[in-house]
């Protein structure tokens, strides 16, 4: 190791010292180019973060499999009675769709706290740059990161006998996007306030289980308990799963009693609520859940 | 050397002009006018004054605790001073922080690399962050990259790297942007003497290259020497500001000390001939000269009597931090950290009652 350290180029410029020449650079006053130029290197960053990270890609993903397939096929016959001859794996399959994207976009916004364990959030912080950038540039990283995760998921489709449609997987990946920038802000949101690493993983984990469990990626959203009805209604994650679901059943082969049982819609005092409100839902959450880490980040020293 | 001097001057006169817009004297590159900072009931900074002109390469030295990062968080835009008011490359380091963020770089006393990232990756992302133009950012980093001798190393990721290689690293990334003034706090902290001693060669030839002021902390006395000027800081306050040949020769006279045969005869010897007045310390016979290397020649030709050894020495920093501080910096390490201890245990006290 000592001999790396010992700095050769010194010796050398001291040799030819002509031969370094002075670049002289400057820096612009800020602009919506420049910013642009931040939010896009930001993002390139996380992008560039996890292709170096294979790990990552495989961890984040055992969890959803593990649901999707041992879950999935280990209840399969208990639950065949009430799922008109689906498959439970096909049911859940639009779930974890969803909890996929999820769990990675949480892992995403997680950097924001290794970043400032590591200090490289610093570097961020003194650049002539708006905080907003940073915080835009981290958000749409995490969440292009967690739409190719999903897209993995994706691949799975006719594993579990969803066809290989061309406007459902659009139909999908784009639903999985929305769903992955407003999961990364939430994290985000939650990440600026926690300094150390180990205290986001217990809040994450606080919150992310009862989200999953709660949004009916693994059961109908109807005829549900009271208490549990309204926990449902309140899980923003219910709103990413439900049009997820309605889309992927419009494409499958199967029966209207099978559609009406494990596909009901999510309602709002009996008013069906439309997929399209379902996904403005989504997306406004996360705008509302951008603006907030974009204050809170611009408040820290 | 002189060739290098009168670059330092042209450069000098080509930025001057830039810096009319700022406050405080035209051409300081950093302008300090009673800049206070307190946390609380802790006052980190009680109002401090200084200047340091464009070019220089200028130190603050102090013991932890002295208040020098805060001070240099200050001048960053990176926190806000409680009072007062500083500019940096021409601009309010609070009304303008973006123009004064567009003009300076920096190294903490912090890592804040990405590990994950290679070294060349490392300093595109700040060209980036920085919008320095596409076309240059290139040969920048080949420049700023062989000089801190990483250029071969360029695609290893950085946390193959050892402490002095991302030290030099992050060195080279404050100056990706051409910053006018390059904060560096404690920059060879924890590093072994002889990465020391080239992350110094780095920052001479800087000088020597670029029209760039540095501005340091450290707490190494032997390192304050190579600055230009330095101002000793201690409890918050500025105690001395000058080149460190003035502060020590402030101090006062250089330490001769000679071995004779008969100690008493030197003595009264030296009271006779030079008038001084000379003592016996630790066996050996010491005494003060304003110059003693200049003295030694007239000390063997007109004492008239055998001298066995004589040895100079002048007076360091230590004594200079010494005279004015009436402790030693190690000593004062010591206490402000048990004072700090005692803040932190009242401020406990007081949060559970």
């Amino acid at each position: 190791m000592s001999t790396t350290d010992t700095p050769p180029a010194l010796a050398a410029s001291q040799a030819a010292p002509d031969e370094l020449e002075v670049v002289r650079v400057s820096v612009p006053k800020r602009s919506l180019a420049s910013e642009l130029r931040a939010i896009r290197i930001v993002w390139r960053r996380e992008l560039m973060r996890y292709a170096n990270d294979r790990l990552r890609m495989v961890t984040t993903l055992v969890q959803p499999l593990l649901f999707l397939f041992v879950l999935g096929s280990g209840l399969q016959r208990l639950a065949s009675a009430g799922t008109h001859g689906v498959s439970l794996r096909t049911f859940i399959y639009p779930g974890i769709l969803c909890i996929a994207v999820m769990f990675t976009a949480m892992f995403s916004a997680a950097s924001i706290v290794w970043d400032r364990e590591f200090g490289f959030l610093r570097e961020m912080m003194v650049a002539p740059v708006r905080r907003s950038s940073i915080v835009i540039g981290k958000c749409l990283g995490g969440a292009t990161v967690a739409g190719i995760q999903g897209v993995i998921v994706l691949c799975l489709a006719g594993l579990v006998n969803v066809p290989y449609d061309p406007a459902l997987l659009l139909g999908v990946f784009g639903l999985q996007l929305l769903l992955a920038f407003s999961i990364t802000a939430f994290g985000v949101m939650v990440a600026i306030r926690i300094k150390q690493m180990q205290s986001f993983m217990g809040v994450m984990q606080m919150i992310v289980t009862p989200m999953f469990f709660i949004s009916g990626a693994l059961f109908p959203a109807n005829g549900l308990p009271g208490w549990l009805t309204v926990l449902n209604r309140i899980d923003p994650l219910t709103y990413a799963v439900d049009p997820m679901r309605r889309l992927v059943f419009s494409h499958l082969n199967i029966s209207a009693a099978a559609k009406r049982a494990l596909d009901p819609g999510v309602t709002w005092w009996g008013w069906h609520v439309p997929a399209v409100l379902e996904g403005a839902v989504i997306v406004a959450l996360g705008l509302v859940m951008l603006a907030i880490a974009i204050w809170e980040f611009s408040a820290t020293e | 050397m002189t060739k290098a001097l009168s670059n330092v001057q042209r450069q000098v006169s080509a930025t001057s002009e830039d810096n009319h817009r700022g406050a405080g004297t035209p051409g300081a590159a950093i302008s300090v006018q009673g800049l206070v900072k307190r946390f609380g009931e802790l006052e980190a900074v009680r109002g401090v004054d200084f200047e340091v002109a464009t070019g220089e390469v200028f130190g603050f030295l102090g013991p932890n605790g002295a208040g020098k990062t805060t001070t240099i968080n200050m001048l960053c835009t990176l926190a806000k001073p409680t009072a007062g008011a500083a500019s940096v490359a021409g601009h309010d380091v609070v009304r303008e922080r973006d123009d004064v963020r567009r003009h300076i770089g920096l190294v903490f006393q912090d890592p804040t690399l990405d590990g994950y990232l290679t070294a060349a990756q490392n300093l595109k992302l700040h060209a980036e962050l920085y919008g320095v133009q596409s076309d240059l950012v290139a040969p920048r980093m080949r420049q700023v990259m062989t000089m801190v001798g990483l250029w071969e190393r360029r695609d290893a990721p950085v946390a193959t790297f050892s402490g002095g290689m991302r030290r030099r690293l992050e060195i080279a990334r404050g100056l990706m942007h051409s910053p006018r003034v390059l904060f560096l706090d404690e920059p060879t902290i924890g590093l072994d003497p002889q990465t020391r001693r080239s992350i110094w060669s780095y920052i001479r030839e800087l000088k020597q290259r670029e029209e760039i002021t540095i501005f340091m902390t450290t707490h190494y006395m032997d390192e304050a020497e190579w600055c230009d000027r330095i101002a000793i800081m201690d409890n918050g306050k500025i105690v001395a500001l000058d080149a460190p040949e003035a502060l020590k020769a402030q101090v006062g006279k250089d330490r001769v000390t000679i071995d004779t045969d008969d100690d008493d005869a030197a003595i009264a010897a030296l009271s006779d001939r030079f008038g001084i007045e000379a003592k016996v310390a630790e066996g050996r016979v010491t005494f003060g000269v304003p110059a003693g290397e200049e003295f030694v020649p007239r000390l063997f030709a007109e004492l008239g009597m055998p001298i066995r050894s004589v040895s100079v020495s002048r007076p360091t920093l230590d004594d200079v931090f010494m005279a004015y501080t009436g402790t030693t910096i190690r000593d004062r390490e010591e206490d402000s950290s048990k004072h700090r201890n005692r803040v932190m245990m009242q401020m406990m006290h007081g949060g559970r009652r």
